[in-house]
């Protein structure tokens, strides 16, 4: 009927107004963004296995890779992904303490991770490999870079909500807030599952 | 029962200069419009490229410009008119119609949709700043290695198209985010997917080939800009071993799905102009439905069909060769319905029904031709002809601009609340119809007869004379004909007659509304009971067209707040990369200290953005 189309009484305020999918905008859209990542490190990630052996100038994955490093970061990247879930339950639960708790750690640990790339790019420096010293040299830079660029977004972004949560400003109905960064964050701890297998243990155990 | 008249002060937001208003505007339907607009600016410039092109092609061996200038012309014509013509005159319509024919208020992110606008205006004017230095890009729109490196194009020039296109991409992947969301989460009750009119449908499935294909041409710039300005060599090839070859993979994974991109709104068009100029509905929906997403899915399986002059060897071949004429069946199913829908219709002949008609004529043709390129022994004989160029312009001007020509005349309406003249229209139309053969047809023979395609001259002699004069003369053709629509449209911008809210006798829910929509579009969110919701209604109201809605007043109905953040954000970006092209001429630290402003003004944008509230009431 036209007058249904027309007809008007009251505001209808968006905020109760159920979507299409029952999800919240903001979720689907995070989701939708990470389904585009995955082309965006496919590619990345697939130059990298092209170029691995691509090192007949300057040095090659066995000359400046250092596992153990590498692992511990990978290890706190992970134990943040556990953290960063706890920290949503406690938004939810509105336990502030619980929230305050865990998100701080899971900061601490997107920063022990950004400096433990940056300790490492220092000592790959050293010794003689710059970002266009070959091509294998180049594509992990690009590769582990743009990673690392990820993680350091990632660790702004928690840290601003950390900043909120101190505040007081994510009670239980906004811990979709944390919950985004929170995908976002698993997103980017998931690439790095498929980096360090795909780039450092089969680097250095290729013939 | 419906508010009474309003008085019309509430139709826009007091208090604001109109130029703030649209600087900071955050309405879909006035982004669409800027869209519109600056892509529409975007087309004459890539348009008269074009014209100087065929002058100096008219005859051989002229020297109208000189060959350093022809290859930024061309570069320059097929970069504008994909990037900076087709798909954001698709966006406009993306952003106009796609929140009126799902019943929303707005698109899920309107802020994020302002980005996307101001993003995409930049990037073009940053293209475009190219031209003025007299250094614009000239390595062909696909922008080959090694030609584009450094060795081989020294100047600024493949630095603006590379930076360029990754500021494009930015707006796009944003867009596509934020129309994907909308379509899927912000219909009105009772708008299941199966009910959704077409041309959502082809938003929809032009959105996921943008998410899933603009990431790759992401990483493929950066990493071109890294060949170019901090000394890597991803693909020279050289004594660091790096590959041409990984470019024109990673181009093309984008690039196939791209001219899909370019096509699929123009399918959602003409799917939507053909039922209401039939007065039948859409002839088999779920079959368009899922030929369409079909089309998709086989889009990111055929990119090596641009390569088999590469020689990839007979299993590469024949794969891509076979996964592209399988592409024929799905859109034989599209022809074949568009032709099923107008079968035993009432057809109306206006002007919009003219172009879609025009459309799939001209498309079926450039269709053809595709398949011909499929056949790779046969494609070795075309690849790089003139015979290429005949086949892509079928596809993108008879598909494409045929296609979105159409949608301006059906949906023009609707936008602006005149009528465009339906007789300049239709001369527009032929004018169109025989310029555009009369330029493309003639190129299929000289292509075959061994034109190069990007040749800045021919001797005569070669059988080339007379088909590259006939093509010159329809593109003048063609030209004429679009100032016969700016004609059109400044006549109708002075005295055309208003439309009334169903000009058409249409089928979507954009006809219920006054034609300009309020800035909340829909008083009342609409209920969908089935396909073509406005016929529904009108179906159930008895009656062929429904009494003129009125205006109602927008009181308590909460709207987006405008914002600037968007426009700053923008501004962050496009000095980011300013910053990396500046700094590219010096060694050392890849990112200068104007890269680094850039990003701290789009952190900071971003981050205000954040917590800037989200909508007002428009009660004041």
């Amino acid at each position: 009927m036209t007058a249904a189309v027309l007809d008007h009484d009251s505001a209808d305020a968006h905020e109760e107004h159920p979507t299409s999918l029952r999800i919240d905008s903001r979720k689907l859209a995070i989701w939708t963004f990470i389904g585009s990542e995955c082309l965006f490190f496919a590619a990345l990630i697939t130059t990298f296995v092209i170029y691995r052996n691509s090192h007949a100038t300057g040095p090659g994955p066995k000359d400046v890779f250092e596992v153990p490093l590498v692992t511990a970061g990978t290890a706190v990247l992970l134990f943040s992904s556990f953290f960063v879930v706890m920290a949503l339950n406690g938004a939810q639960e509105g336990n502030r303490k619980k929230l305050l708790l865990w998100l701080s750690l899971t900061v601490l640990c997107g920063c022990f991770f950004v400096g433990m790339q940056v300790y490492e790019f220092t000592g790959f420096m050293h010794k003689g490999m710059g970002y266009s010293t070959n091509l294998f040299a180049t594509s992990f830079f690009t590769l582990t870079g743009f990673h690392g660029t990820h993680v350091a977004i990632g660790t702004l972004w928690l840290g601003t909500l950390l900043k909120d949560a101190y505040k007081g400003r994510i009670p239980p109905n906004k811990a979709l807030n944390l919950e985004i960064a929170a995908l976002y964050w698993h997103f980017v701890d998931v690439v790095w599952i498929i980096i360090f297998p795909v780039v450092y243990l089969m680097s250095l155990f290729a013939k | 029962m419906a508010t009474a008249a309003l008085d019309p002060a509430h139709a826009t937001s007091p208090k604001r200069s109109v130029l703030v208003d649209w600087l900071t505007t955050v309405d879909h339907k006035k982004i669409g419009i800027l869209y519109g607009a600056s892509a529409f600016i975007f087309f004459l410039i890539g348009g008269l490229e074009a014209e100087v092109i065929r002058l100096q092609l008219m005859k051989p061996d002229t020297h109208l410009v000189s060959p350093e200038f022809y290859n930024q012309l061309f570069t320059m014509h097929g970069t504008t008119m994909i990037f900076l013509a087709v798909m954001p005159i698709s966006a406009m319509f993306f952003n106009f119609f796609v929140p009126l024919l799902i019943g929303a208020r707005d698109v899920a992110f309107p802020r994020l949709n302002a980005m996307s606008f101001w993003v995409f205006l930049l990037g073009g004017l940053f293209i475009n700043a190219s031209l003025l230095m007299n250094a614009a890009p000239n390595g062909g729109w696909f922008g080959y290695a090694p030609l584009s490196s450094r060795q081989y194009s020294p100047g600024v020039n493949m630095d603006f198209w590379a930076l360029g296109l990754q500021i494009l991409g930015i707006a796009s992947l944003a867009a596509g985010v934020n129309f994907f969301t909308t379509i899927l989460n912000m219909r009105a009750p009772g708008m299941t997917l199966m009910r959704m009119p077409m041309f959502v449908w082809s938003v929809l499935v032009t959105q996921v080939l943008v998410l899933l294909s603009f990431p790759v041409i992401t990483i493929a710039l950066v990493m071109l800009t890294a060949d170019r300005n901090f000394h890597a060599s991803f693909f020279s090839y050289n004594v660091a071993g790096g590959d041409p070859m990984l470019w024109q993979h990673l181009f093309w994974v984008f690039g196939h799905p791209e001219v899909y991109i370019l096509i699929m709104p123009a399918f959602g068009i003409v799917s939507e102009i053909l039922p209401v100029f039939s007065r039948k509905p859409l002839f088999g929906y779920s079959a368009m439905v899922f030929s369409m997403a079909f089309i998709a899915f086989l889009g990111f399986g055929v990119w090596s069909h641009h390569m088999f002059a590469t020689g990839m060897g007979p299993l590469a071949d024949s794969f891509f060769s076979l996964m592209t004429m399988l592409i024929a069946i799905p859109t034989g199913v599209k022809i074949f319905n568009w032709i099923g829908t107008l079968w035993g219709g009432s057809l109306q002949f206006k002007t919009p029904l003219y172009f879609a008609l025009g459309f799939i004529a001209m498309f079926i043709m450039g269709g053809l031709s595709g398949v011909m390129h499929a056949v790779a022994p046969a494609d070795l004989q075309q690849t790089d002809s003139y015979f290429v160029v005949a086949h892509f312009h079928y596809v993108l001007f008879g598909g494409s601009i045929f296609s979105l020509t159409a949608g301006a005349y059906y949906w023009w309406p609707k936008m602006f609340g005149r009528m465009l003249d339906e007789g300049l229209g239709k001369v527009h139309f032929w004018l169109m119809l025989i310029g555009f053969n009369l330029t493309f047809f003639p190129m299929h023979f000289v292509g075959l007869l061994g034109m190069p395609r990007r040749i800045y001259t021919y001797p005569s002699g070669l059988g080339f004379d007379g088909y590259n004069m006939a093509s010159t003369i329809g593109a003048l053709t063609l030209g004429v004909g679009f100032l016969v629509f700016i004609y059109n449209v400044i006549r109708t911008w002075r005295t055309g007659a208003h439309a009334p809210a169903d000009p058409w006798g249409g089928a979507t829910l954009e006809w219920a509304i006054p034609s300009p929509p309020q800035e909340w579009n829909f008083a009342v969110e609409p209920t969908v009971t089935e396909k073509d919701a406005l016929w529904a209604m009108k179906r159930a109201a008895g009656v062929k067209v429904l009494p003129e809605p009125p205006l109602v007043s927008g009181k308590g109905i909460h709207l987006p707040s405008p914002s600037w953040w968007p426009l700053f954000t923008s501004f962050g970006i496009l000095i980011f990369m300013v910053g990396i092209m500046v700094k590219g001429e010096t060694h050392g630290f890849p990112f200068g200290p104007i890269s680094v402003f850039g990003v701290l003004l789009t952190a900071f944008s971003i981050f205000k953005w954040s917590y800037q509230p989200v909508d007002h009431p428009t009660s004041h």
